[in-house]
């Protein structure tokens, strides 16, 4: 893991270094210290407990070289964090986006991509937003990680020095898929990374269905996943027109999710609710979805199949 | 030590006052039935919550979901931080052995307020209750970690208002124990007993007392600003209603993080006691070890901010905070040194809570050292909400205070039953508990220098064999945990009679009768020596 991958790699590692090194000697010491305590003294008669209780110059001495040792950890960490907050003034701008439970990136002119793509040996400066809860943009290899965190404008950058993928996780605790936002970083070199961008162009500029904007705005992807997967609800992926047994008051029916069903779903989320999923944990959408949104969001997933 | 004829006297494990039976214990006001009622509450939930522990790791040993989906999971994380931290680490040491021995250690009958005593109890088991139900009404576990994070809790579909008012309510319990006995230290030391002739496990009770009754109104405040926010939709912390996500942190952890030191600083007045018992000298450095708890208490309060590294707070705060972290650490840092200086020459006798005692120290070392990485800048950026997060505050949490919470009840047992355990079998869980612990917690150091975050259900390839071997090392701690209990709740019946003072010890609690009297004390002693005075053997 120690290989360096970006310019902040070393001044971290220089750091772990450093107060590994202290620790290890100081635990393997002390613990050496005790065992040979516990056997030279141990309780026999005629070896009577010494019974001294103080030694001034002693306590002076551990109390004063353990400071010393801690305010130059302190300083080495300060050193290594120092340059994490100087970005410099041509480094590549991306708008990294968290939202329950995926990664995003913004390279600005409508341009979104679902993996961070950069150039080798370029200074990235990633800009921290989430769209819902806390998040942590964590690359392990390059030593980076700064919380996402509504409202806040936070950033993190770095250089990264070799050609490769690494990957990026999320830190912060952001529920049920937390574990599943991951995403991966990938170096290439320059004429390669121009080259992505330009063909980034193309697909980037179709814009989404309207009904799919409303749904993530909504927040309805946070639980109803759109390619099959079963999140906290029942995926959207073809349920538009499918037979799904329903608990309506207690008694399991058939039913068809056609138009109605689906918008009666939206407002009264607990009249019908789909077998194996539980009350509650919908709340009414009255007041939040108008009428018109509602028919948007159910015309696409008619074609979500 | 052993003794075959049991007691004549009256002990407190007798003398029932105007209650019988069952209300005997859940009406008294003696500190010592009190303490016994904690620990005992503490035992189930502990055995809970590190069934909770296991389960997590059985899920672990392989990736993908094994026995449970990602929902439960994270339900079950929930709880079972709300039960260690809230239920269990925080009252823990204070609340059974402070309730039992701190009146003992300084000369008193009781402590100031019997009967607010017997209310914190009473309190703790409602919070601890509602703790529990929060599990299983409204709209499923909370899953929001014991952390509380806004804006996720306030938009969390599971029942986390529960949870908030237990935490509240557990709050409240913690604060009366903390102003029962500062007024105790204050107003009930025997004649004679100065401040500094006080032993130094009152003396971390002081300490810890402060903090609790000066910080746990933060953290009741904040929590009900998020159930305000929850149920009346006032933004205080969701940015979505207007409030400041971060203002939630800086609120949570100006309480949380001096509460790490309600957990460990009983922990090292345990310990204390137990090293100048078994080597038979004098505390080294008793004015050390004293100040430096208040140090560390003092200077607990301006590091919260370490848990916040990457949240975004300013560069020099940033600064600041990790500076302050590191100073805090030189306290403790001393104490260890004066541990093992009061052993060094002593006659060492190896019973078992010495074991716990010095194994304390190793596991303390392991969890502050890297407790030093994660307080420096640059390391902090790498480790933050890694496993190697949730493995230093284990070897703390875990290794400190519960193997000091072990190691006292190994070294006051005798005198709380008049009864001796096994030693042998207590030899024996200590092994399997200190490798199993190992075995647990390393490997989650590793995994998280190599990047694995804390708090997932799932986890990528490379960290496969560490999560294995930490799994199966939670199978030998909880053989050890069940070992260790067998051995110590059979004793309390049926282990051979114990004198009064087994250990030779030398502080107030060894020099009356075993199980104490209801009134602790005849008379009450005047003090006239320091309390570790042990005498030589040509004397």
């Amino acid at each position: 893991m120690f290989d360096g991958a970006s310019n902040l790699a070393q001044g971290v590692d220089n750091a772990f270094f450093f107060i590994f090194a202290v620790a290890f000697v100081f635990i393997v010491g002390i613990t050496a210290f005790m065992i040979y305590i516990v056997v030279k003294y141990k309780r026999s008669k005629g070896k009577p407990a010494m019974q001294f209780s103080r030694n001034i110059k002693l306590e002076v001495i551990w109390t004063v070289i353990p400071l010393i040792l801690v305010i130059l950890m302190f300083y080495y960490g300060w050193v290594g964090f120092a340059p994490m907050r100087k970005v410099p003034k041509d480094a590549l701008e991306i708008t990294a986006i968290g939202r329950m439970w995926e990664w995003e990136f913004d390279y600005g002119d409508g341009k979104v991509a679902k993996e961070l793509v950069i150039p080798v040996n370029k200074p990235v400066r990633l800009n921290l937003k989430s769209e819902d809860v806390n998040h942590s943009l964590f690359i392990p290899a390059f030593r980076v990680k700064e919380d996402v965190v509504p409202g806040y404008d936070n950033y993190l950058w770095f250089t990264p020095y070799y050609i490769g993928d690494y990957e990026i996780l999320c830190t912060e605790y952001c529920g049920l898929l937390h574990s599943s936002m991951v995403s991966k970083t990938r170096v290439l070199a320059e004429e390669e990374y121009e080259d992505w961008l330009a063909n980034l162009e193309a697909t980037g500029d179709i814009p989404d269905p309207e009904g799919l904007v409303l749904l993530r705005e909504t927040g309805c992807l946070a639980c109803h996943s759109l390619d099959g997967s079963k999140l906290v609800g029942p995926s959207f992926k073809g349920v538009y027109n499918s037979e799904r047994v329903v608990v309506d008051s207690n008694e399991e029916i058939t039913i068809v999710a056609d138009e109605e069903y689906l918008k009666r779903s939206i407002y009264e989320p607990d009249e019908q609710l789909v077998k194996g999923f539980n009350k509650g944990l919908m709340q009414s959408y009255e007041g939040t979805v108008t009428g018109e949104e509602a028919d948007l969001m159910i015309d696409y997933l008619k074609e979500l199949e | 030590m052993d003794q075959t004829n049991k007691y004549t006297h009256t002990s407190y494990l007798e003398n029932e006052g105007r209650f019988k039976g069952i209300l005997s214990w859940l009406l008294s006001t003696d500190h010592k039935r009190i303490g016994l009622l904690y620990m005992n509450t503490i035992i189930v939930f502990f055995l809970v919550a590190a069934v909770l522990g296991l389960l997590m790791r059985i899920e672990k040993m392989a990736p993908g979901a094994d026995i449970m989906d990602a929902q439960t999971y994270n339900g079950v994380f929930t709880i079972h931080g709300i039960i260690m931290i809230f239920i269990i680490v925080i009252p823990g040491l204070a609340a059974v052995f402070g309730n039992f021995f701190l009146p003992i250690m300084i000369g008193a009958k009781d402590v100031a307020f019997p009967k607010l005593n017997l209310l914190s109890w009473y309190i703790y088991v409602i919070g601890a209750i509602m703790g529990v139900l929060s599990q299983f009404v409204g709209g499923g576990a909370p899953d929001t970690g014991w952390t509380f994070y806004v804006p996720y809790s306030a938009e969390s579909a599971t029942n986390v208002l529960f949870a908030l008012t237990a935490a509240f309510i557990l709050g409240f319990s913690s604060i009366l124990t903390g102003l029962n006995f500062i007024v105790t230290i204050h107003r009930m030391r025997a004649p004679g007993m100065g401040w500094f002739k006080m032993p130094l496990f009152p003396w971390s009770l002081y300490a810890t007392a402060w903090i609790q009754v000066l910080a746990t109104p933060i953290i009741g405040i904040t929590l009900l600003l998020v159930i305000a926010e929850r149920t009346l939709n006032i933004g205080f912390f969701d940015p979505a209603l207007g409030g400041d996500p971060l203002l939630f942190q800086h609120l949570f952890w100006i309480y949380s993080h001096p509460a790490v030191y309600v957990m460990i600083l009983p922990a090292m007045g345990v310990v204390t006691e137990i090293f100048p018992t078994f080597s038979q000298k004098p505390v080294f450095g008793y004015t050390a070890i004293a100040i430096s708890s208040l140090a560390i208490a003092l200077v607990g309060y301006f590091v919260w901010g370490h848990h916040m590294f990457t949240s975004g707070i300013s560069y020099w705060s940033r600064w600041f905070f990790s500076f302050l972290t590191f100073i805090v650490a030189v306290p403790s840092a001393i104490k260890v040194f004066n541990w093992v200086s009061t052993m060094y020459g002593g006659s060492i006798d190896l019973k078992p809570p010495l074991l716990y005692a010095i194994s304390f120290i190793f596991l303390f070392m392991i969890g502050g050292f890297t407790g030093l990485a994660l307080g420096s800048l640059a390391t902090n950026v790498h480790l933050h909400d890694t496993s190697f997060v949730v493995a230093h505050f284990h070897y703390i949490i875990f290794g400190g205070m519960g193997f000091a919470f072990f190691a006292g009840i190994h070294y006051w047992f005798p005198k709380m039953y008049g009864r001796m355990y096994n030693i042998k079998l207590a030899n024996i869980a200590w092994g399997i508990l200190f490798v199993g612990f190992n075995v647990l917690y390393f490997p989650l150091f590793i995994i998280g220098l190599q990047g694995m975050p804390r708090r997932y259900f799932d986890y990528l390839p490379q960290f496969e064999t560490g999560h294995f071997v930490s799994s199966i090392g939670a199978f030998i701690l909880f053989a050890g945990l069940i070992l260790m209990l067998y051995n110590l709740v059979r004793s309390r019946r049926k282990g051979p009679w114990a004198t009064a003072n087994p250990w030779k010890g030398v502080t107030l609690e060894w020099q009356i009768e075993s199980p104490p009297t209801h009134e602790n004390f005849e008379t009450i002693p005047e003090i006239k020596h320091p309390p570790y005075l042990f005498k030589k053997e040509n004397d």
